[in-house]
């Protein structure tokens, strides 16, 4: 299980990382979105991975963590998640602006010679 | 009683600012009333401080830090206190009369009154960074009484050096102050004064005393820093005055002897101290010769004054320290009644070029009388208060110190400084004063008004007084000051005015005769001259100064900006990849990281298979992202399915749900924006003809991705597969439904135990929103993306091939059966969007994920009729739903105040609803109500306000032909 997830978290990053490095807007909004999925289920891994045993408690009881998965991190990507969504509406109005004011959809805002 | 010198004139400056401007009067009655009030309260605390008494008020401020706000008042700074309050009250009087009607009076008094608090803030601070504070605020409040006529570009000049120097002096002194500090382990005043041996002793206390000297002698304009000075007379006379006679350049001294008994008595003291301080002495009086401005000529004078007392401090000598206080008051008392004067001759004649005046006796005898009353002793004639320290300052300097060079010429150096001084001050009077009648003067000269002239008078009449019996005056006062400086080392010394003739007598006579004799010789030269000294005028300052400052604010900046920076995104993202490498991986490096045993047991297969996918889809969407958008976002929408999936697999549900949600609008979103980016073909490339450069790149940045992401997978494996330690999540789990009244602890942490958070969090949400919304009012598209699609373009040919069709029929038909669906929906969103935020408090749930559930029904909308037809039919407020969503969520957080809890304490409890059934009515549902609204309408904003661009942009697109058109015509 870990080994997938973190597996899975690695190629998420590389692929967000690539394309964090690319000359065109799109490439690294797409980038940038990618790396957010990676992010997130870092810190959600860091409250380990549990199978059925979400926090939700029994009406009444008291919880601890032999029943019950981390919530914290849970509430911290929770958070991250709304967040990223926010991120990912400026940065591509930035972009379409960009692209009016300028004329092109490199991320410099004018074409180099090659890339 | 202490903070009233520092509350009274700060509350004081914040009330003149709003006087009406044309109430020059009034205002000068408050200023001049709170002076007072504080020179009352110094008077009344003398018997206290005379007895040996020294007052303190703490208020505590940062106190792990040591950082207390202390002040403390001993004889030394009841002393200066006096003088500040008492030329304070005069200068008012002054300014009342000085400052012309159309000045705007109000700011200067509200200036004025925050540079006495900030002056009598530095004087009774009793910590030393609270002491570097008032330093600063003297030259910030300085810098702006400067620049008062800030229309006049000398002024503005003046101002700015003034800042630049003293401000760097202070930021020096700070450094110093802060290793002093460390030095003692204290930064109270009373602790470093007893700790003297520890500092001199001290292998830091060169690089201390070095710091401190550099704030000190900048404030104080020694020499080489002397220069701001002179600049800073472009400032109205009441300022000059107030500033370069008893406060701020006085500072810099005080600094000095404030911390004389633990800096002084070292040889660096001695050499670096003396040696700044002779130099002043002596270049500025004889530069003072040479001024053709009346301030000018006081500017240098009062440097070269300020050196004298350098001088005196760095002897080291106790009775030298008696003399450097003393001659603090007496140049104080002549310089502020010389300045006014000076502005006195500049008010009424229109000029203060001394080429210019003469024989003024003849006009304002009165005036007159008394400038020479006040330069006389300035020059140090006896019988006047100039005269006694002058004498002291002698008898010093011929004393044997320490056998070096220095103290061999000082008294050389003392005489000839004291006959320049001679030199100018008879040039002062008699220039000004006396020969023929002035011609053509700006204005007719008379005598200034009486109670403008009253302040001049008053300092005239101490000047005389203390010179003729001082013990009987200055005496006492004097005396309680030197005690709290010098302790038991306190000297016995005499105040008269007759000491019999001595060394220092004599020295006086050479002085008085060689200056009278000086000025006659080059009387005829300084008629006529240039302003400033010959040869030395070449070598400016200010301009040295300038250039300096181009060279490291925009030669230096600029080049190294070149070097350094880049305008490229590019490379900026590679530093910032190659320094997160660097930062992630330098701490495993060096705490001797081990790779964790592989385990490759318990895999689920399905598990397994999900992530293939993912991984395919990541993978495939940075390869598709450049030539096929749509494709790269579909499949970016993969590998958000997979995460989510992950999220239900690995117990989070309620990240599962927004997840899902929030993939949904971040679809649509980009969707939309997919229009207004340039087409892009690829062409089939082969791999030998791109240049090696873009290879190189491109490799480069695969390594660097496949480095990132096989670092983040090694320390995600090696972090998950420890056990967890102990953390605040068994806190929450314990206290969620006991404490916050519900099941579902994640919805608990958000809205309860971590509302404050979350209220952050929604602002944000709200500040993005209204900013994409007003990025895209201004938006302008480019011309290639402003026609009809490719799509609508073929379904349009084919309405006009076809004559039984209707233009616009097809686009009206396509995905007919799909939209009529999805109108239907609308209700069913609804519903599911409170079904979310019902149970959000007790199962996965809640504000967020019902916002943004809610909102995909309103974009739902929009996708199935178009933007014209939904906005017909329903009224949309999002700008409002976010405003009362913020509102809300911050009124119930603020409810808690009703009944005595702190910020967004909640409440909770079960509600019953008839159909619904019980559900949590926790007083946190109140704010998730408000999460609710504000996600709900900083969504729909954001979508709407895209989605409204198509319909915007070809009206403005058809404008655009339709003008070129008529244009044609």
């Amino acid at each position: 299980m870990e080994l997938i997830l973190s597996a899975g978290i690695g190629a998420l990053t590389a692929s967000g990382v690539y394309l964090l490095l690319r000359p065109r807007t799109y490439q690294v909004i797409i980038g940038l979105s990618l790396l957010s999925y990676a992010v997130n289920l870092f810190i959600f891994g860091m409250g380990r991975l549990r199978v059925n045993a979400p926090p939700v408690l029994d009406p009444g009881g008291v919880g601890d963590l032999a029943q019950y998965t981390d919530p914290v991190t849970q509430a911290l990507v929770l958070t991250a998640i709304v967040i990223g969504f926010a991120m990912t509406a400026l940065f591509l109005v930035v972009l379409l602006a960009s692209r009016g004011f300028t004329g092109t959809d490199h991320v410099d805002g004018r074409e180099q010679r090659h890339d | 009683m202490l903070p009233v010198f520092i509350l009274a004139p700060f509350a004081g400056s914040l009330i003149a600012i709003f006087f009406p401007s044309d109430q020059r009067g009034a205002t000068a009655w408050f200023a001049g009333a709170i002076a007072l009030v504080c020179f009352l309260v110094t008077a009344g605390l003398y018997p206290f401080v005379a007895s040996g008494g020294v007052l303190r008020y703490q208020l505590d401020w940062i106190p792990e830090l040591g950082l207390n706000f202390t002040l403390r008042m001993d004889g030394f700074a009841w002393l200066f206190s006096a003088l500040i309050t008492a030329i304070g009250v005069l200068v008012v009087l002054y300014a009342r009369y000085y400052m012309a009607a159309e000045d705007p009076v109000p700011r200067f008094f509200a200036l004025f009154l925050a540079f006495m608090a900030s002056m009598l803030g530095v004087v009774l601070s009793g910590n030393l960074i609270l002491l570097a504070v008032f330093w600063e605020l003297t030259s910030i409040v300085s810098f702006l009484l400067i620049g008062y006529w800030h229309h006049n570009a000398h002024a503005r000049d003046g101002a700015r050096i003034a800042l630049t120097m003293t401000g760097m002096g202070g930021l020096c002194m700070l450094v110093g102050l802060l290793i002093m500090g460390r030095i003692v382990g204290s930064y109270d005043l009373d602790v470093v004064l007893a700790s003297g041996d520890a500092i001199r002793n001290h292998p830091l206390y060169l690089t201390v005393l070095i710091l401190l000297l550099l704030g000190a002698l900048t404030k104080s304009a020694q020499f080489p820093f002397h220069f701001w000075l002179p600049h800073a007379m472009a400032a109205p006379t009441p300022v000059s005055a107030y500033l370069h006679s008893a406060t701020m350049v006085k500072a810099g001294v005080f600094l000095l002897a404030r911390l004389w008994p633990v800096m002084a008595g070292t040889e660096a003291w001695f050499w670096i101290v003396g040696l700044a301080g002779l130099t002043t002495l002596l270049l500025g009086a004889y530069f003072a010769i040479f001024q053709q401005d009346l301030k000018g000529l006081l500017a240098y004078s009062t440097i070269s004054h300020l050196g004298l007392i350098t001088v005196l401090l760095s002897l080291g000598s106790p009775l030298a320290a008696v003399a450097a206080v003393f001659h603090i008051v007496n140049h104080a008392t002549f310089k502020a009644s010389l300045f006014m004067a000076a502005g006195i001759i500049d008010h009424e004649t229109g000029t203060r070029d001394m080429r210019r005046l003469s024989g003024l006796f003849h006009y304002m005898p009165i005036t007159a009388t008394l400038a020479m009353v006040a330069s006389a002793a300035m020059a140090g004639v006896p019988l006047l208060n100039g005269f006694l320290s002058k004498e002291m300052f002698f008898a010093e300097a011929i004393e044997t110190h320490l056998i070096n060079t220095l103290d061999t010429i000082t008294p050389y150096v003392a005489t000839i400084a004291s006959m320049f001084a001679v030199t100018y001050s008879l040039r002062f009077i008699h220039g000004v004063f006396y020969g023929p009648m002035p011609k053509d003067l700006p204005k007719k000269p008379h005598e200034p008004p009486r109670w403008m002239r009253a302040p001049v008078d008053f300092l005239v009449l101490a000047c005389l007084v203390v010179g003729i019996i001082p013990a009987q005056t200055i005496g006492p006062f004097l005396h309680t000051a030197v005690v709290s400086i010098l302790g038991d080392r306190t000297p016995q010394y005499s105040l008269a005015v007759w000491h019999g003739l001595n060394v220092p007598l004599i020295m006086s006579f050479v002085a008085l005769s060689g200056g009278v004799g000086l000025y006659f010789l080059m009387r005829s030269y300084l008629a006529t001259s240039v302003e400033g000294p010959p040869v030395f005028r070449l070598l400016q300052g200010q301009r040295i100064f300038e250039r300096v400052l181009v060279t490291l604010s925009w030669k230096w900046a600029r080049s190294l900006e070149q070097r350094l920076g880049t305008r490229r995104l590019q490379p900026q993202m590679c530093y910032v990849v190659l320094l997160a490498l660097a930062a992630g991986a330098s701490p495993l490096v060096l705490g001797g990281f081990k790779l964790p045993p592989l385990v490759i047991r318990g895999i689920d297969p399905a598990f397994a298979l999900l992530w293939v996918i993912g991984i395919a889809c990541a993978v495939g969407s940075a390869y598709q992202a450049k030539f096929h958008r749509l494709a790269a976002l579909v499949l970016l929408g993969g590998a958000g399915l997979v995460t989510c999936i992950t999220f239900v697999w690995l117990s989070a549900p309620d990240l599962a749900v927004t997840q899902l949600l929030v993939e949904i609008v971040t679809t649509v979103l980009i969707l939309l924006g997919l229009r207004w980016l340039p087409k892009r073909i690829e062409q089939p490339e082969d791999a030998e003809d791109l240049p090696f450069r873009i290879r190189l790149r491109r490799l480069r940045d695969f390594i660097l991705a496949i480095l990132a992401g096989g670092g983040v997978t090694v320390v995600a494996y090696t972090v998950m597969t420890r056990p967890l330690p102990e953390t605040i999540a068994s806190y929450f789990l314990e206290r969620a439904y006991t404490e916050g009244g519900g099941t579902n602890v994640v919805n608990v942490i958000l809205v309860d135990f971590r509302g404050f958070d979350t209220l952050g969090e929604i602002a944000v949400l709200c500040i993005v929103a209204l900013t994409v919304f007003a990025l895209l009012l201004r938006f302008r598209p480019q011309a290639d993306s402003l026609e009809a699609p490719e799509q609508q373009r073929v379904q349009n040919a084919f309405d006009d091939d076809h004559p039984d069709r209707a233009a616009g029929d097809s686009v009206a038909e396509y995905l007919f059966v799909p939209s009529v669906i999805m109108r239907w929906m609308f209700p069913v969103t609804g519903l599911l969007a409170a079904y979310l935020f019902l149970r959000g408090h007790d199962l996965p749930g809640g504000g967020f994920a019902a916002g943004i559930a809610m909102s995909i029904g309103f974009i739902l909308q929009y996708m199935s009729g178009g933007t014209r037809w939904v906005e017909e039919r329903l009224r949309i407020h999002p700008l409002r739903w976010m405003s009362i969503g913020l509102l809300v969520a911050t009124a119930t957080g603020a409810g808690s105040w009703v009944f005595g809890y702190p910020f967004l304490t909640s409440h909770a409890q079960y509600a019953t609803l008839p159909i619904v059934g019980k559900f949590p009515l926790a007083s946190a549902i109140l704010f998730d109500l408000g999460v609710f609204s504000l996600v709900l309408g900083a969504t729909v904003l954001i979508l709407i306000a895209l989605a409204h661009q198509s319909v915007r942009a070809p009206r403005a697109h058809m404008r655009a032909v339709r003008a070129e058109k008529e244009g044609v015509r």
